[in-house]
């Protein structure tokens, strides 16, 4: 019996159509734009200005805090504004548009594909580095990376898991680098894992991906401490908590982090951006991105520079079909849905789907037939139906008391109900409005 | 760009299921214990069911259009589907005005009165059999004998109330059990009684047909059936003389029709298993004290309908396991 959580879980259709495409490098844009918010946490400060020249790698956005991160410049050119533009949140967020000229590293970074195994075993400067050099989580949920490594006052991280699971359907950017960038990876991991000083990791990877699992498996042998845990294929088990359960058996309890239970999850993506961070010195500028859809010509795994616009991955997937409805940043579960190709690849951009006309309209909406559905399928064991009618009637005291501030958006709920009601859409509204009064009660 | 795109928020993708989807694999589950209900009634069984369904679509569409004055819902499948659960609950042999009060009462009072599909609180068929049982305890009660019964009349009295009958009248079980039909026939259906009820085979066949395609789960049907056949199973254990073994009662009285179609409409069924066990064990309780205790000889009906006024109760104090709750 292969792992996987309790409680829960769907299974929509995989369309894991980019899955044998090896990672191709991506050309370089006309220009690129680099919003300074990227994460979770404080935006970062612009170092740069109009008519300044910068190279790849060069600090041009300060972490504005302890929860924010550095940003690099992605490409070497001229600084043309420091201005506002649209990114995937659908509003004008400030950032830094630079033309390209030439492809010129900033001194002190390896770009060679020499693997660099030895390492200084000093926690603080790993954690340092990883802060210098802008790593956040890669997942999606862009949490600075050097936070999750420095637990809160009495607490104790006891193990490393890496998210390998990619239970998203469409996405294979975590899946071909764990094919083609396993051994830098597996650096990646002993350096989390030093960090943390713990010296056991789990890399949880669905079984839908034998190939990765096998590989990784074959290597990790030789490693002491690593062990790769194939899980059921379940959505959503590369939530965080889903995981942590699958894998330990530990239960996060409602409103706390994973490490009260002395766990702390990293994608694989950000364990590798985390290896060329401390092994190569160089910044999280670029990520492999998945370009996918039915109707898309050539589906791909695109290694781009952050600030690309979306337009040139499509392009070099074969232009966008005639057929697209809806352009997603991200997963068909939890992904954006964005107006425009304009926008930017960033930290957190894992793919572009382009979904087809037929799929991207909802169906008009119908009565709560109470089938339990979505209760069957809530892995957090909330009531969506009554969370969603409590929204609605603006009963806020009773979302609380339900457990609203649990839910983890993955979408199960409204993906499964057969009367198509948008339970999570007023979930989401309930969840700001019963944040905001748990904040304000707080003051 | 020229071409607008749809905006959002996620999930951006949904299963292939449908309210309608549901209703019809409910129907198409129904098909052979119909099926059956022909063979042994003849024509009187489609007479039945016709005039059910149409009525019941037919009431469904006027009332929401004139007097709800709403777009009418009647192609989602569930006005069809009460249609065809009332009258598998009546005779075949039932007045065709009769069936249309049925279809009005259940239609009309038990689901469009509260708001249509998904706001009523009891089992719509349920409440219009109940009317007309109530109403017209005579023709509820007098069941055609079927095509290939070799006795010379017109109708007959059902198992459960031979049962009862003969209980009442002094005889012990083992006696009275002489003229009972075997267990067989009572498994495939070879007995007299409301129409669609008596085939536990073909009602079981359709129940795994709804496994299969998830329609329903497990859970309410067995909890009710192993609800009757312990509890009726310890009654017999301490007085054989006065209780009848329990697999006669899992057969008989629409105990299947009831346990697997219409306790089971998920309106009027609580949201959790917890909910759902008690809400069955609740039914299997009230249907075995009716049997042996009640005015009427079956009592699966007024079990489901009590139990359904309870669901509201248990799905605001039975709450699912949360994740990391703290126990």
């Amino acid at each position: 019996m292969l792992k996987t959580f309790k409680l829960g879980g769907v299974h929509p259709a995989e369309n894991k159509l980019s899955a044998d495409k090896a990672i191709e490098k991506l050309a370089l844009p006309k220009s690129v734009f680099i919003p300074v918010a990227q994460h979770i946490g404080a935006p970062a400060q612009a170092l740069v200005k109009k008519g300044d020249q910068v190279k790849v790698g060069q600090l041009v956005a300060k972490s504005g805090g302890f929860v924010s991160a550095n940003i690099h410049s992605s490409v070497s050119g001229t600084v043309k504004k420091v201005d506002l533009a649209m990114d995937s949140s659908g509003y004008p967020k400030q950032g830094i548009l630079i033309d390209v000229e030439g492809d010129e590293w900033e001194t002190g970074i390896d770009t060679s594909s020499t693997l660099v195994k030895n390492f200084e075993t000093d926690p603080k400067k790993i954690i340092d580095r990883i802060n210098e050099a802008g790593v956040v989580g890669l997942g999606g949920a862009t949490f600075p990376t050097h936070v999750k490594l420095v637990p809160p006052q009495g607490m104790k991280a006891e193990v490393l898991l890496i998210n390998g699971v990619e239970c998203e359907p469409y996405l294979t950017s975590d899946h071909r680098v764990m094919l083609e960038k396993a051994d830098e990876l597996l650096v990646g991991v002993r350096l989390l894992m030093c960090a943390l000083e713990v010296d056991k990791a789990y890399i949880g990877i669905e079984n839908n991906k034998p190939d990765a699992i096998k590989h990784l498996k074959e290597l990790a042998a030789k490693e002491s401490g690593i062990e790769i845990v194939p899980l059921k294929v379940k959505y959503p088990q590369g939530g965080e908590k889903q995981l942590i359960k699958a894998v330990t058996g530990r239960e996060v309890p409602s409103g706390a982090l994973p490490i009260a239970v002395g766990a702390v999850v990293s994608n694989v993506g950000t364990a590798l951006a985390v290896y060329e961070a401390v092994q190569k010195n160089k910044p999280l500028v670029e990520r492999v991105v998945t370009i996918t859809g039915k109707s898309v010509k050539n589906p791909a795994n695109f290694l781009v520079r952050v600030g690309t616009p979306i337009q040139y991955l499509i392009d070099a997937a074969g232009g966008l079909p005639e057929d697209t409805g809806k352009i997603i940043s991200g997963g068909p579960m939890m992904g954006k849905a964005v107006a425009s190709t304009d926008i930017p690849v960033t930290k957190g951009t894992s793919g572009i789907l382009l979904m087809q006309d037929a799929e991207a309209k909802r169906q008009p909406m119908k009565n709560c037939i109470r089938c339990t559905r979505c209760v069957t399928v809530c892995p957090m064991g909330l009531e969506p139906y009554f969370l969603m009618t409590v929204s609605d009637k603006q009963i806020w005291e009773k979302a609380e008391a339900s457990k609203i501030m649990d839910c983890i958006e993955c979408g199960s709920c409204s993906y499964t109900c057969p009367a198509d009601r948008p339970l999570l859409d007023y979930i989401r509204l309930g969840k700001g409005k019963v944040g905001n009064i748990i904040r304000s009660r707080k003051k | 760009m020229s071409k607008l795109l749809t905006i959002s928020p996620s999930p951006h993708v949904h299963t292939s299921d449908s309210v309608n989807k549901i209703m019809y694999r409910v129907i198409l589950a129904l098909v052979p214990a119909l099926a059956w209900s022909v063979f042994m009634f003849g024509f009187e069984a489609i007479r039945v069911t016709l005039l059910a369904v149409a009525a019941c679509v037919a009431f469904e569409y006027l009332i929401q259009k004139y007097i709800m004055k709403s777009e009418p819902q009647i192609t989602d499948g569930s006005a069809a589907l009460t249609g065809i659960l009332l009258a598998f609950n009546v005779p075949a042999s039932l007045p065709t005005w009769m069936i249309l009060v049925g279809a009005l009462v259940a239609i009309g009072v038990g689901k469009l009165s509260f708001g249509g599909l998904g706001n009523n609180p009891f089992n719509p068929a349920l409440v219009g059999r109940v009317f007309l049982l109530i109403s017209f305890p005579v023709q509820m009660t007098s069941w055609p004998v079927t095509q290939h019964a070799t006795v010379d009349a017109l109708t007959t009295a059902t198992p459960l109330a031979l049962l009862k009958e003969g209980v009442k009248a002094g005889q012990p079980v083992s006696e009275v059990m002489q003229g009972l039909p075997a267990n067989l026939d009572l498994l495939y259906g070879n007995m007299p009684g409301s129409l669609g009820e008596i085939s536990a085979l073909f009602l079981l066949l359709g129940f795994a047909y709804m496994l299969w395609k998830k329609v329903i789960t497990w859970h309410i049907p067995v909890f009710i059936l192993g609800t009757i056949f312990a509890f009726q199973g310890i009654l017999w254990m301490f007085n054989p003389e006065n209780f009848i073994e329990p697999v006669f009662h899992l057969l008989t009285g629409g105990a299947m029709l009831g346990a697997i179609y219409m306790a089971t409409d998920m309106v009027t069924s609580p949201m959790t298993v917890k909910g759902q066990l008690i809400y069955g064990i609740g039914i299997g309780v009230i249907t075995v004290l009716i049997r042996n205790f009640g005015a009427y000889p079956e009592g699966i009906s007024f079990a489901i309908l009590i139990m359904n006024g309870f669901t509201p109760l248990l799905n605001v104090y039975i709450k699912p396991k949360r994740f990391g709750g703290t126990k």
